[in-house]
């Protein structure tokens, strides 16, 4: 027995998940649950104290923790049943998650699950840093909540890793709050991040090192150094007292690497058809779960598509069609969705493909439907940006859905 | 910052042990349980500062150990002792085995060798198994495995805890532990008079447990040294949960006379280990891990479970090992003196380290002091961490999540903070709860544990000096 049914649960509290819970409302689906694991709803916006948030959704800017209140508000406001303080451990294949709170463990069921439980920043083990372990060496998400949330700096003079849009917030950040970056570095040879805003570390005085990365760490119990390797061979030593590793994003998707769901090689996140459904057709995701990274507002809106696709779901009679794969050539890094299904009372969630390209290179991306070319384009491919590509309606029927890749 | 153990300088204590690595903390536990009044002296901030911190965390039986050598007498009775008191202490216990794999015909020829050599050590459950039988054991191992040796007594444990719990039952008999004290020389004149950098301390016997510092303490306590400390780093690479499933066993390989090679191992925490790497430096401080080598190990790892290709890396890290110029274990009593020297205990000392302690409780009972056992020994334990046994999160009234990761509850912070041996630097609160050691590796949790950790390390997560404009 569970300890709570509900129509709807949904498992993160940020953007996508609280856009999916007023959709669902909306549509007059009776019990939705939000199950969020921090105090409040928002998500990363939480503690984005520097850009702007709501600006489509709400028809006003909001900044950080204020756009997560205006999200509590609405959410109450539309009756949805948000719990915070609660952890979601485990995904059940037949729709019910183990769930930990203060008071213990509990098991919630639903009709439906929708798993909204973002991305982070990929941590220096991950990216096998050379050097010593010493303390200062964080993320941008991890700066943001030490003086967001609780009026502390990890560092006064950091050493910047990373050049895509949220380094630039990482420096202003530095800069708000009194820590002056030492350098910053991006191992590609480009800035990853466009212009403008790419010249925004020489407008303040940072410099900026393409094509550099660090190779040693030194300190031994605080960071005092690091090696950097520049883009001419040589090395430099560069003072600091902490390392910020900004970027390269990751889903949060352990709950469905646990699972009998996983994730996809290229998103690292759960593969989900048209309508945001995985392969367990009881669950769905939405939001940057899907892929690393989009914006607060990018997510808000998957996850109103998102929302209204699984209210159209609930009255589904029907199986859920057969999922067939799409694949695609490198260096296409992702695809979302990456599946598609024939399935009665479609939605249509999504409506374009979402692609990302693992470097930057030239050639022609197309999209073939049993073999048969239905889309190209010839340009300059940029990693990290998103190019979105329409999902035509013969896409569903086809057996074989392939991205292909002719490099110049 | 933690306060320093009050006690007057005319005490004198019945025996100093210098380093609180794991076999200083046994060592203690062992004195104290025989009724003598015992001083723990550490240069570090916490416990298992040095080469005690990073371990392959395997309980091993002794199986390819020199027969007749220290190391595997005191192996075989650590081992003996930890089964027997880890239920009592709450430390957990994997009981993964072992499979010893050969790759090529050549390391095929020497299981049979390592089989006769375990026979001799009186290794009971040792089995030489086909390709067939070893994949059937752990499916995910490559198809191009030779042959195996099954070596079923050799367990996974938590290499943190099990000190800690040794530690805090000396401390629950009354022993002292004094932290951020360097040894900075020793005087023998009827007493030992060991003068550290935090207090000067008077003592009847003394036994050197200072692992990388093992030679240097020798010469601080007046000693020609017996050896001299050659550090030998392992890197290891710690992978994702998800990868558990894949490796039920510890996979060793078949050694060399150096190392014991790399392994690919279950954690108690749910992961999965490949390293170490056995690395000669001169440095004893500076245990760095390098990209190429980590590289290196995430291919080995894959060659031998090839499902572990592309697995998500949690943590990275490296340790020093106290090796020496001979292979054996270093052990060398001064009766006259009263001192022990526990040196060069290079890659068993986890699985040793209740061995040794008995080995140098019974070399002191030469010195002809003897001590009055307490009556009974005080309940003590430590809390679990492991996976396969229940964990804080699951009890109710735990407040909350604080590591979502690891699911480390509020709970479990403020309990090892008011705990007898609270964590002296970060690593130390890693280590005893897990905080921040799941796969986001901070990300979420760090900045609350700055704020809970705020004035209570010497090196601070967040810096001191900023203060909110």
């Amino acid at each position: 027995m569970s300890d709570l049914h509900a129509d709807v649960i949904i498992v993160g509290g940020g953007p996508a998940g609280v856009a999916a819970a007023l959709e669902l409302r909306r549509c007059g689906v009776e019990r939705v649950v939000i199950l969020e694991r921090e105090k409040y709803l928002g998500g990363a916006t939480r503690h984005c104290s520097h850009s702007p948030f709501g600006m489509r959704e709400f028809g006003r800017v909001y900044f950080g923790a204020a756009y997560g209140r205006r999200l509590e508000r609405e959410a109450r406001t539309a009756q949805v049943d948000v719990r915070t303080g609660h952890s979601v451990v485990s995904l059940g294949d037949d729709g019910v998650v183990s769930v930990v709170s203060g008071k213990g463990v509990a098991t919630f069921a639903a009709r439906r699950i929708l798993v909204s439980t973002g991305a982070r920043e990929m941590p220096r083990s991950a990216r096998l840093v050379s050097g010593d372990r010493p303390v200062g060496i964080v993320t941008t998400g991890t700066l943001q909540s030490y003086v967001a949330c609780h009026g502390l700096m990890p560092f006064t003079r950091p050493l910047i890793v990373g050049s895509e849009l949220v380094s630039l917030s990482a420096v202003l950040t530095c800069l708000f709050h009194r820590a002056r970056p030492v350098a910053m570095l991006e191992p590609e040879r480009h800035a990853i991040a466009r212009a403008p805003f790419n010249w925004f570390p020489a407008l303040v005085g940072i410099p900026f090192h393409s094509g550099a990365d660090v190779v040693d760490i030194r300190g031994m119990s605080r960071v005092e150094a690091a090696i950097v390797r520049l883009h001419n061979g040589g090395t430099q030593t560069i003072s600091c007292d902490g390392i910020l590793f900004t970027g390269r994003f990751t889903p949060e998707a352990a709950l469905f690497v646990q699972s009998s769901i996983g994730v996809a090689a290229g998103s690292a996140g759960p593969a989900v058809d048209q309508d945001g459904r995985t392969e367990n057709p009881l669950y769905f995701a939405s939001g940057n779960v899907l892929r690393a990274v989009e914006t607060g507002g990018w997510a808000f809106r998957e996850g109103t598509a998102v929302g209204a696709a699984i209210a159209l779901d609930l009255d589904r009679r029907g199986e859920a069609g057969r999922p067939v794969a799409l694949t695609f050539d490198p260096p296409v890094k992702l695809v979302v969705p990456q599946i598609l299904r024939q399935v009665e009372l479609n939605a249509s969630a999504f409506r374009q493909f979402q692609l990302r390209f693992n470097r930057r290179c030239r050639g022609v991306l197309s999209l073939e439907l049993d073999g048969r070319q239905v889309w190209r384009k010839a340009q300059h491919w940029m990693p990290e940006r998103r190019v979105l590509v329409p999902i035509p309606d013969a896409a569903r029927q086809a057996q074989a859905v392939h991205f292909r890749f002719r490099e110049d | 910052m933690l306060q320093t153990p009050k006690f007057t300088p005319q005490d004198c204590f019945d025996v100093a042990v210098i380093g609180a690595g794991v076999v200083g903390c046994a060592v203690a536990r062992r004195f104290a349980l025989a009724g003598a009044r015992v001083v723990l002296i550490e240069k570090g901030p916490d416990i298992l500062s040095g080469a005690s911190k990073a371990n392959s965390a395997i309980l091993h039986t002794g199986f390819d150990a020199p027969a007749e050598s220290l190391e595997l007498q005191l192996v075989r009775a650590g081992r003996q002792e930890y089964l027997e008191i880890r239920e009592s202490l709450n430390l957990p216990l994997i009981k993964t085995g072992a499979l010893v794999c050969a790759w090529n015909p050549l390391e095929a020829a020497k299981l049979e060798a390592i089989e006769a050599q375990g026979r001799k050590n009186s290794i009971c459950e040792l089995k030489l198994l086909t390709s067939a039988e070893a994949r059937k054991s752990m499916p995910g191992l490559a198809e191009n495995l030779v042959a195996a040796l099954e070596v079923e007594g050799e367990h996974v444990i938590d290499p943190w805890s099990a000190p800690l719990a040794y530690l805090t039952q000396a401390l629950a008999l009354g022993a002292v532990f004094l932290r951020n004290a360097d040894l900075l020389n020793g005087r023998f004149d009827g007493e030992w008079t060991l003068k550290t950098s935090a207090v000067t301390v008077v003592a009847r016997s003394v036994v050197n447990a200072a692992g990388l510092y093992g030679d240097v303490v020798d010469k601080r306590l007046g000693f020609e040294p017996e050896f001299q400390i050659r550090p030998r780093k392992g890197q290891f690479v710690v992978l994702d949960k998800a990868a558990f499933r894949y490796v039920p066993r510890i996979v060793l390989p078949v050694p060399t006379e150096i190392t014991k090679g790399i392994v690919v191992c279950p954690t108690a925490f749910g992961n999965v280990l490949v390293g170490p790497t056995a690395e000669e430096q001169d440095d004893r401080v500076r245990a760095t891990v390098e990209k190429d080598t980590l590289q290196a190990l995430l291919k080995r790892g894959s060659q031998i479970v090839p499902a572990l290709t592309g697995m998500p890396v949690t943590a990275v890290y490296a340790g020093l090992r106290p090796a020496t110029e001979k292979k054996d274990y270093r052990v060398y009593c001064r009766p006259k003196q009263r001192a022990i020297t526990l040196g060069g205990i290079r890659s068993t000392g986890l699985s040793a380290a209740l061995g040794l302690a008995q080995h140098a409780l019974e070399l002191h009972g030469t010195f002809g002091i003897a001590f009055a056992p307490p009556t009974d020994a005080p309940r003590v334990g430590v809390p679990n961490l492991a996976e396969t046994e229940e964990r804080d999160w699951r009890r109710p009234d735990h407040g909350e999540i604080v590591c979502h990761c690891e699911l480390v509850t509020m709970r479990e912070i403020e309990a090892t903070f008011g705990s007898s041996v609270p964590p002296g630097d970060f690593g130390g609160l890693r280590r005893r709860t897990r905080a921040g050691m799941g796969r986001c590796q901070g990300y979420y949790c760090n900045a609350r544990l700055a704020q809970m950790t705020k004035g209570l390390f010497e090196t601070p997560l967040a810096v001191p000096e900023f203060e909110r404009l």
